[in-house]
């Protein structure tokens, strides 16, 4: 039996990374996600582990690079500005296809924003916010548990692919407590990793770690090869919640803290005689476009309600390719939908 | 037959890409017979830059990670953090070290970091075509000075040494030059020294190689290797900022 504990989302995330076999922390505070390099701080030194506060966000991404070449489980984290500091990093790591964790809580923006809740960053991490034809695995955890299990999966991902598993969560889901229950021991894949760079032992040729190659068609090939991974990640890794979809006259789509709000919706509006169903995209990236294609002769419409300007709205147009009709509602600068609101605008495209 | 001299082991037998002239190439050769001296080819770790030396990776016959501009001792800092038994250098120019990397150099410095930097100062951007570096001297042309380094218009050389100096984690601080034999001959003794350093786990150690860069200072390799003894040593004195007496 595990253990099921009260914990803070953002102490969680760091301890389903310890769970995980992390042993190397670099970070640089920022709120609203500061929690997790506390943790690190003092359970770190009892695991024999390294937390290690940077000078910035970009050298914080940098020394991630460095101890992923070096091929230890490691991550970094932090929020909307501080992402935006490390897409240097993130554009090199995934050239040179290192594995690592990245925790995106996001706030407010754009500029320093706010530190309330958002989802804005949703296309800086699916549509690539460095430089380069890269993508990240981003998972959308909608709960404490959730953090826990995607944190854990996360490094198992990244190691599996030597790609970036980005856990993309909102102030709400960082500050939040709720019960969590920990296995007791987790599925840890091993991968050999013998890419990288520990030391010849003068036993092996030389290892390099590098994302540059001046010859055009070997960077080319290079780039070939990413896009093939990706092609395998889409096909293998997409993870979705499909609920009350079944018979629904209505679907929401919805990630992360929205969704949780949707669902107390879904369960108004069929007291009213509305069946609405919810999508709920834990993958971001790859996306779940297989789900949106079999629900999409739903009788009445798509209704995508995010934390932003209507940013998945587009992932969820380009997943039904027209066949039926897409609504938006959003709210932003660390406001949250209500219950009511959503419903309102459930009720205003049924009527249409 | 007795060998008397040969390429050391930690340097590949490959063509370098360097222009003729430029004491990159020296300094490889530096670096390379202090690893094979030491013994520490095969737990050495190097990690190279952005500029002209970006791809020396291809010449050093050590692990090798290519790091981003200026990052490189953030870079190092993981890979030594993870292994600590490792031995870490960073290979970065002026451009790297003293101008975008200022921040992460000086925090590494700071933590009192156990790698080791190899600070190529050749007073200009090389591989951009030779813009105005931090270290460029005042009065000196540039692509991006045309009229000259102006203190008013374009501030004043970074003394890396100097500024390194204050910082107590740094364990050994020297400036060497590679203008003519008795200099390189200095230069090895400091660039061996600095890996001692590491080795004996005293914290982070630096030494800074004045280069010449005849393309982009327009003369013939003689000549730049005067313009460093005339111009560049005035400005940047050599000798040890730190760590003189230390006993590795």
């Amino acid at each position: 039996m595990g253990e099921k504990l009260l914990m803070k989302g953002n102490e969680v995330i760091a301890e389903a990374a310890i769970r995980a076999g992390c042993r190397f922390y670099f970070g640089y505070p920022i709120t609203p996600q500061t929690e997790i390099a506390h943790y690190f701080a003092k359970r770190m030194p009892e695991v024999g582990g390294t937390f290690l506060q940077a000078e910035s966000e970009i050298a914080a991404i940098n020394m991630v690079y460095g101890a992923a070449s070096a091929g230890a489980r490691v991550m970094t984290s932090s929020s909307s500005p501080g992402i935006s500091l490390k897409q240097e990093g993130i554009s090199y790591i995934s050239g040179a296809e290192l594995p690592a964790v990245i925790v995106n809580i996001v706030r407010c923006g754009p500029g320093l924003g706010g530190i309330l809740p958002a989802q804005c960053d949703y296309f800086q991490a699916v549509k690539g916010g460095g430089h380069g034809d890269y993508k990240m695995v981003v998972l959308a955890p909608c709960s404490v548990q959730e953090l826990y299990e995607l944190t854990v999966e996360a490094f198992n991902i990244a190691d599996k692919y030597r790609i970036i598993a980005m856990i993309m969560g909102d102030g709400v889901l960082g500050q939040m407590m709720e019960t969590v229950e920990f296995k007791e021991k987790e599925e840890i894949i091993t991968v050999d990793k013998n890419w990288a760079v520990t030391g010849t032992r003068m036993k092996r040729e030389n290892n390099v770690i590098t994302s540059i190659y001046i010859n055009p068609e070997v960077l080319e090939k290079h780039n070939q090869k990413l896009q093939q991974k990706y092609k395998i990640i889409e096909e293998k890794e997409v993870r979705v919640e499909v609920f009350n979809c079944e018979g629904a006259d209505i679907i929401v789509s919805a990630f992360g803290t929205v969704a949780r709000i949707v669902k107390n919706v879904i369960k108004m509006a069929e007291k009213e005689g509305i069946k609405v169903g919810l999508i709920r995209p834990i993958t971001l990236w790859p996306f779940p476009n297989e789900a949106f294609e079999k629900y999409a002769q739903v009788p009445k419409a798509f209704l995508t309600v995010e934390l932003n300007a209507g940013q998945m709205l587009e992932d969820v147009k380009l997943a039904l390719n027209g066949k039926n009709e897409t609504y938006f509602y959003g709210r932003m600068g660390g406001m949250l939908p209500t219950q009511r609101e959503i419903l309102d605008e459930i009720k205003r495209i049924i009527k249409k | 037959m007795k060998a008397v001299f040969k390429r050391p082991h930690a340097l590949k037998d490959v063509s370098m890409h360097y222009c003729p002239g430029c004491t990159h190439g020296i300094i490889h050769r530096l670096v390379a017979e202090a690893i094979d001296e030491l013994g520490i080819e095969g737990r050495t770790i190097g990690v190279s830059s952005v500029g002209c030396s970006y791809n020396n990776y291809e010449y050093f016959n050590c692990d090798m990670v290519q790091a981003a501009h200026g990052r490189a001792p953030a870079v190092a800092t993981g890979i030594k953090r993870v292994n600590p038994e490792n031995v870490v250098f960073t290979y970065q120019g002026d451009g790297d070290l003293a101008a975008i990397g200022t921040a992460e150099i000086v925090h590494s410095a700071a933590r009192g970091e156990k790698i080791t930097t190899i600070f190529i100062n050749n007073a200009i951007y090389g591989m951009t075509s030779g813009q105005m570096a931090p270290t460029t001297l005042i009065d000196q042309v540039t692509t991006t000075t045309p009229y000259g380094r102006k203190p008013e218009l374009h501030g004043f050389p970074i003394k890396v040494c100097e500024m390194l100096a204050t910082i107590e984690g740094a364990a050994f601080i020297e400036r060497v030059s590679t203008h003519d034999i008795k200099n390189i001959i200095n230069a090895k003794k400091a660039i061996k020294k600095a890996f001692q350093v590491q080795l004996a786990n005293m914290g982070f150690s630096i030494v800074e190689v004045l280069s010449s860069c005849p393309t982009n200072w327009g003369m013939n390799p003689v000549k730049a290797l005067s313009w460093i003894r005339d111009n560049m040593i005035p400005v940047y004195p050599l000798g040890n900022y730190k760590g003189k007496d230390l006993e590795v």
